[in-house]
C-alpha cells in the first residue's frame, strides 16, 4: 500500500466532482443509474430498402451504489460491451438514460461524461498509442481538459504513476517497452488521472497471464478502496467476478436476465441461464470431470431474436408459455435475485 | 513404448540481439491414448513445443534433440516429404482460433476432405461420407448441408467442432490442440472440452492439450507438464499434482486463481512477483529463482539456485525441477507485494 501517496493532494487538484459532498440524499443515491437503456442497431438497407433492425441492449435498468462493484458477465454478443460503450458515450442510446448522482448525463457532452466515468479496456496492447511516450499517454485527459500548467500535470502523471505501481522510469518509456500487466497499469493510471467517480473495467485482466492477472485485481482493489470508486466490472472469468464485485448483473441476447447480491447470485442462482454460466465454470478441482450443461451451440441472432423468452430455444426448463410470452424482470424483493424467468426457482 | 518420446528438445530462434533459447531441453512422453496437458503462461514455449512436434517450426527456427521419436521412428532423421505423410495422417493439429485456421474460401467440405484425400484414404464419395459422419459425431446437425457452407457462416463453437472433426479425419494416433476453446465462452467451452474428452477415450487417441487454465487442465488432463522459461519445470498425473505442488512455480500459479469457497471475496490475492527472465542468451541456474518465494524469504540456500536444477524424480511419476521440492514451508499465506 505504500505506493498509495497522497490522494487528498491529488482530488485537490482533480477540478471535477470528487464525490466527497456529504449531503444525505447524494450517499443514498446510486452513484451510476441506468434507467431503460435501449440500443438498436440498423443493419443493410439503403436509399430505398429499410434495414433490418438489431436490438443490442434492450431496457436495460441498473442502479450501481457508490463505492460498490457491479459485475457484468453474459456471453459474446450479449451486448455487454455495447451497454459499455453507452456509458463512456461513445454510442448514443436509442432510448432511456444515464444517471449520475441523479443526473442525467443525456445532453451533458463527452467531456463532461468523461470527467465521471473512464474506461479499462480489454486488450494493453492495442488500447495505448504506441508511439506515444507513456507520460504524455496518462496526461492526455489533462490537457483534452485544460487542466492545470504543464508543471502540475507533470506532478499529477508522476503521482499518479506511483499510485499504480509504476517506477518513475516507465515515464520515458513507449508501451511496446513494457510488460502487459505494466501496460494495464498504464491504462489504469490514464484512467483515475482525471479522478472518476466511476471506473467501466471491460475485460481487464483477459488478456493477462494468470500471475499477472493477480497483481492487476489486487490493484483494482487498493484504488477502490482508497477513492472510494465505483465499478461496473464486465468479465466472462467467473471466478475472478465472485472475488471481486458486490452485485452481479447477468445479460442474455441484450437483457438483463438475473440481477442479484454476489452471494444470490452465485450460491442461489435463480434463472436456468445464470445456473447454466456457473455450471460451466470449470474450477481447478481435479476428477470432477466436465459438467455436461446441455445448452447447445447456438446463441440466437440477436437480429432475428426468439418469441417469447430470448433464452427458450436452449433452456433445459422451457415450456410453451417461454414460446409466448417473455418474462419480466421481477421486482427488488428481499433476500432474492431479481430474475427474469416465469419458473425462476424460489 | 510411449507413441511420443522426446529427449532434451531445444528450438533456438535467431533474434536482433542475438538467440532467443525459446525451448529448453524438454523431456516428454506421451502413452497411447492419454490426454497429456502442456501449461504455462505466454512465452514459456509451449507453443513452440507443439510446432517443433508437428515439424511446423518457422524456417528460421533450428530445432535439437536427443530424441524425438513418434511410434518408434525418429522424427529428425526423416525427409520433409515423409515428414508431410505423417503429418495431418497420423499427428493432427486443432489450432486455437478456427476463424483463422480455416479457410474462408473454401467450403467446409473441401477443406475436411482435403487431408483424407491427399492421403489416398479413399475416393472422393468416401471422403464426403468420413466427413459426414465425422461431423455428427462432433455434435453438428444437417451434416450434409453444412458440407457446402463456408467458415464464416458458422459460430466460434461450431467451428471449433468443425476443427475437431477434421483432426479426426485420417483416424491420427496423436492429436496436438493448442489453446483449442480459449477464444469461446465458457458455456461452449465446457461443451467442446466434454466432447474432446469423450472422442479422446471412445477413440483412443492421444492428445496433447496446451492452455494456460489450471482450471480446464484438472478437468481433463491424465497427466500435467508445467513449462516456465522453455522448460518442463514439474510432471505429475493430474490428482497429485493438484494435491502435493512441488515446484514453487507450480504453487504460485495455483494460488494466484481466486478458488470460490477458498478464497475469502475481495481478499487479496497471492501474486508472482517479477517477470520471467529474458530466453535470449543463456540462462544461467534455476530460472524462476529471482520470482521464487523460497529465495525471496531466505527459507533455503539462494547460492544453490545458482546451479541449473535438474528435473528431479518425487514420489510416483512425479518430477520437478527444484533444488528444494521436498521444502514444504513456503505453503504458508505470503502477502505479496503491490509493485511487480
Amino acid at each position: 500500500m505504500n505506493a498509495l501517496s497522497s490522494p487528498g493532494a491529488l482530488a485537490d487538484q482533480a477540478g471535477a466532482p470528487t464525490g466527497t459532498e456529504t449531503d444525505g440524499d447524494i450517499d443514498t443515491m446510486p452513484a451510476l443509474e441506468l434507467c431503460a437503456l435501449s440500443k438498436r442497431y440498423t443493419l443493410g438497407g439503403g436509399l430505398f430498402k429499410r434495414g433490418r433492425a438489431l436490438q443490442a441492449v434492450s431496457e436495460v435498468s441498473l442502479a450501481i451504489p457508490r463505492g460498490q462493484v457491479m459485475g457484468l458477465v453474459g456471453e459474446s454478443g450479449c451486448g455487454k460491451s455495447t451497454l459499455a460503450k453507452m456509458l463512456l458515450g461513445l454510442v448514443t442510446p436509442s432510448a432511456g438514460e444515464v444517471r449520475v448522482d441523479g443526473r442525467p448525463l443525456g445532453d451533458a457532452g463527452q467531456k463532461a461524461l468523461a470527467r465521471h466515468i473512464q474506461p479499462i479496456f480489454q486488450d494493453p496492447y492495442s488500447s495505448l498509442n504506441p508511439r506515444k511516450r507513456v507520460a504524455a499517454i496518462v496526461e492526455l485527459p489533462l490537457r483534452v481538459h485544460g487542466i492545470g500548467t504543464p508543471r502540475e500535470r507533470a506532478r499529477r502523471v508522476a503521482e499518479t504513476l506511483d499510485l499504480v505501481g509504476l517506477p518513475q522510469r516507465a515515464a520515458t518509456q513507449f508501451p511496446g517497452q513494457l510488460s502487459g500487466g505494466q501496460r494495464q497499469r498504464v491504462a489504469i493510471a490514464r484512467a483515475l488521472i482525471m479522478r472518476p467517480d466511476i471506473v467501466i473495467c471491460d475485460e481487464p485482466t483477459s488478456a493477462l497471464d494468470v500471475s499477472v492477472q493477480a497483481q492487476i485485481l489486487n490493484l483494482l482493489l487498493d484504488l477502490k478502496q482508497e477513492f472510494g470508486l465505483t465499478y461496473l466490472f464486465i468479465s466472462h472469468d467467473l471466478a475472478v467476478v465472485e472475488h471481486l464485485v458486490d452485485r452481479v448483473a447477468v445479460m442474455y441476447l441484450g437483457r438483463i436476465v438475473e440481477e442479484g447480491s454476489r452471494e444470490q447470485i452465485f450460491a442461489a442462482p435463480r434463472h436456468p441461464y445464470t445456473q447454466a454460466l456457473l455450471a460451466s465454470a470449470l474450477t481447478p478441482e481435479p476428477g470432477l470431470g466436465v459438467p455436461d450443461i446441455g445448452l447447445g451451440d447456438v446463441m440466437p441472432d440477436p437480429s432475428n431474436p426468439p418469441s417469447g423468452c430470448a433464452f427458450h430455444p436452449r433452456c433445459p426448463k422451457a415450456q410453451a408459455r417461454c414460446r409466448e410470452t417473455r418474462p419480466a424482470l421481477m421486482a427488488e424483493t428481499t433476500g432474492v435475485s431479481r430474475a427474469a424467468c416465469h419458473f425462476a426457482s424460489a | 513404448m510411449p507413441l511420443l518420446d522426446v529427449q532434451d528438445l531445444r528450438v533456438d530462434l535467431p533474434v536482433e540481439a542475438g538467440t532467443l533459447h525459446a525451448v529448453r531441453g524438454i523431456d516428454l512422453s506421451v502413452e497411447r491414448g492419454e490426454m497429456l496437458c502442456l501449461v504455462g503462461e505466454s512465452g514459456c514455449g509451449k507453443s513452440m513445443t507443439s510446432l517443433a512436434l508437428m515439424g511446423l517450426l518457422p524456417r528460421r527456427a533450428r530445432l535439437s534433440a536427443g530424441r524425438l521419436d513418434f511410434d518408434g521412428e525418429s522424427l529428425t532423421a526423416l525427409s520433409e516429404r515423409r515428414r508431410g505423410q505423417l503429418r495431418g495422417r497420423r499427428m493432427a493439429m486443432i489450432f486455437q482460433e478456427p476463424m483463422t485456421a480455416l479457410n474462408p474460401a473454401y467450403t467446409l467440405g473441401n477443406q475436411l476432405c482435403e487431408a483424407f484425400l491427399r492421403h489416398r484414404l479413399g475416393n472422393r464419395r468416401q471422403a464426403r461420407e468420413r466427413a459426414i459422419e465425422l461431423l455428427e459425431r462432433v455434435g453438428i446437425s444437417a451434416a450434409a448441408e453444412r458440407l457446402a457452407q463456408y467458415p464464416h457462416q458458422l459460430s466460434g463453437g461450431l467451428r471449433q467442432r468443425v476443427m475437431i472433426a477434421m483432426a479426426l479425419m485420417c483416424d491420427p494416433d496423436l492429436i496436438i490442440a493448442d489453446e483449442p476453446t480459449t477464444a469461446l465462452d465458457v458455456t461452449i467451452q465446457a461443451q467442446i472440452l466434454r466432447l474432446l474428452r469423450d472422442l479422446q477415450q471412445e477413440l483412443g487417441t492421444a492428445v496433447i492439450f496446451i492452455t494456460h487454465d489450471l482450471g480446464v487442465v484438472a478437468r481433463i488432463a491424465d497427466r500435467v507438464a508445467v513449462m516456465y522459461a522453455g522448460e518442463v519445470i514439474e510432471t505429475a498425473p493430474t490428482q497429485a499434482l493438484y494435491a502435493n505442488p512441488s515446484h514453487p512455480y507450480t504453487r504460485g500459479l495455483l494460488s494466484c486463481i481466486p478458488a470460490p469457497g477458498k478464497t475469502p471475496p475481495g481478499s487479496r490475492l497471492q501474486a508472482i512477483p517479477g517477470v520471467v527472465p529474458s530466453l535470449v542468451g543463456e540462462v544461467e541456474g534455476c530460472a524462476f529463482r529471482n520470482r521464487c518465494p523460497l529465495v525471496r524469504e531466505g527459507q533455503v540456500d539462494a547460492a544453490r539456485c545458482e546451479r541449473t536444477p535438474e528435473l528431479r524424480q518425487l514420489a510416483g511419476a512425479h518430477q520437478a525441477r527444484c533444488h528444494y521440492a521436498e521444502h514444504r514451508a513456503a505453503t504458508r499465506v505470503v502477502q505479496p507485494e503491490l509493485s511487480p
